[in-house]
């Protein structure tokens, strides 16, 4: 766990707080407009697609595509050099929505674009737990 | 105001040295840059009532064109900092050519330098390289800066099959007209395998496919055009100008491959009155090579997901179909950061003026220059020619 805490934090807001609360809870926690039936990501304080303020924490399925994906060779800082080569990706939800995440657990040359993926869970600090995503598979429960 | 479509000129245009530059300030390039383009105007500084700038990123000013004003001792009547990543130069020049039309002011100076290769402390370049993400949900997982243009490039790829080598077609052709350009920084031709070979920084974009990090600066002054006789050179008009901005962060963006520099580009020709086959070149930006091949695409010089194609064979080199970035380009010229595309609008001035040398591109009556910020979020697209009409 030490090994994370020279990386780049989030730092939680109001609206974030319930997501960062979910991760740490091994839960991939997502906003739903009850007003227009749409998940959203990121958190916001409106639904960015009616503003509306109906907003309720849905679980999301933890499971997702990846629409697109980099090997990055060089580190963004000293902190991340010891995770060199590691996989950049932009992962669709099965709920929609987009989010950036890395994808672990497997060798970085066999990620694709398409490939399907679930949500894992990895422990940064005290407070903060971090979504990341593995190669799906059938066989592993939850 | 219906339209901006030759109302407005630029009357100078100049650049400092580029390159290393430790005996500069980012300051005292900006003020340089400003001592040249008068110069080239033949203006005094008392002529000048507004002024932009964009800040620096290696010595920041709480109010940069304050201070640059009160460096240069010159009393403006409009004066404004733009930020706007690499697109700051083409909305900067898009909001001076708005204060003229209005009469908030009658000649503007644009200057803007900045020391990335010399200036910046660790800290700062560290804060550089981090600062293109969201702090929450995008920066903690790790991209650098080439990481996010890797996803648009990846996904290009993946949804058109565009090649490596397509986008190393882009490096190369920036490097052939840089050689062509007694100031730019690299001056070594280079080949696609070149290109290939280099150190992969993020897969799919080798060390080739990114641009340069300099210390540079470059400046414009713009006027009415009812004003260009008491100027020495011929004048180059804005014949259309357009903004498009659909994100901060790529996470957001609504198209990974297709950018708002459609919504830009279509803005700018429909008040030009002119179509992507009357430009005789274009300037695009090129902070990495897939930003050209969606900016072709989505300028309209080609059909989307036919970007891969249209920079093969030498189509966008000199003589080719389309020659982009005759300077050298951020790839091959400098880059200094938010002042890059400046480098870029002083080039299409040099042009169309009818003076760049070896590179100059015969006949040029009209050309486009197109700048994107943060990463593929916001856009200016600009058409400048010689005829005011
Ligand atoms: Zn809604």
């Amino acid at each position: 766990m030490n090994g994370h805490m020279d990386k780049f934090l989030p730092r939680p807001t109001p609206e974030s707080a319930p997501f960062w609360q979910g991760c740490q809870d091994h839960k991939l926690l997502l906003q739903y407009c009850t007003a227009c039936d749409t998940h959203q990501f990121y958190p916001r304080t409106i639904c960015a697609t009616c503003m509306s303020d109906q907003l309720e924490w849905r679980e999301a399925s933890g499971r997702g595509t990846v629409e697109s994906y980099t090997i990055v060779t060089r580190a963004v800082s000293d902190a991340y050099a010891a995770d060199v080569p590691y996989v950049i990706a932009l992962i669709t939800l099965a709920e929609g929505p987009r989010m950036m995440s890395n994808v672990i657990g497997c060798d970085v040359e066999s990620v694709k674009c398409g490939l399907a993926v679930e949500v894992v869970f990895e422990r940064w600090s005290a407070e903060i737990t971090m979504p990341k995503f593995r190669p799906f598979a059938d066989q592993i429960a939850g | 105001m219906d339209s901006l479509r030759g109302k407005v000129a630029i009357v100078g245009a100049a650049d400092t040295p580029v390159g290393k530059l430790p005996q500069f300030s980012p300051t005292g390039l900006c003020i340089d840059a400003a001592r040249r383009v008068m110069a080239d105007a033949n203006i005094t500084k008392d002529k000048i009532d507004g002024l932009i700038t964009c800040n620096s990123m290696a010595e920041p000013y709480m109010y940069h064109a304050e201070a640059m004003a009160e460096y240069l001792q010159i009393f403006p009547r409009y004066c404004m900092s733009v930020g706007a990543g690499g697109s700051t130069t083409f909305s900067i020049l898009h909001h001076a050519a708005a204060a003229i039309v209005s009469g908030m002011c009658t000649t503007v100076l644009i200057t803007m330098a900045d020391s990335l290769r010399s200036g910046l402390t660790r800290d700062q370049a560290m804060k550089m390289q981090s600062s293109a993400g969201h702090s929450q949900f995008e920066i903690p997982f790790g991209p650098t800066v080439p990481a996010f243009y890797a996803l648009i490039a990846r996904a290009h790829m993946d949804k058109y099959g565009t090649t490596a080598e397509q986008f190393a077609a882009i490096a190369v052709a920036c490097r052939k007209h840089a050689c062509l350009n007694p100031t730019a920084e690299m001056r070594t031709p280079i080949t696609i395998d070149d290109v290939m070979n280099s150190r992969m920084i993020a897969d799919p974009l080798h060390l080739l496919d990114c641009s340069l990090v300099s210390d540079g600066g470059s400046a414009i002054i713009m006027t009415s055009a009812d004003r260009v006789a008491d100027f020495p050179h011929d004048p180059v008009y804005i014949l259309g100008v357009g903004e498009g901005h659909g994100h901060e962060h790529i996470s957001q963006a609504q198209s990974l491959t297709t950018s708002f520099a459609v919504e830009s580009g279509r803005r700018a020709f429909a008040m030009a009155g002119l179509k992507p086959s009357d430009m005789d070149f274009a300037q695009l930006y090129d902070c990495f090579t897939p930003t050209v091949l969606v900016e072709l695409e989505d300028l309209g010089f080609c059909k989307i997901g036919e970007g891969g194609a249209f920079v093969e064979n030498g189509n966008i080199e000199l003589g080719g179909m389309l020659p982009v970035n005759t300077h050298g380009g951020l790839l091959s010229h400098c880059h200094p950061g938010n002042p890059g595309s400046m480098f870029a609008l002083t080039e299409t001035v040099t042009q169309l003026r009818g003076m760049a040398g070896a590179r100059q591109v015969k006949g040029a009556e009209v050309a486009m220059v197109h700048g994107q910020g943060g990463i593929m979020s916001s856009h200016t697209s600009v058409i400048l020619g010689r005829e005011r009409h």
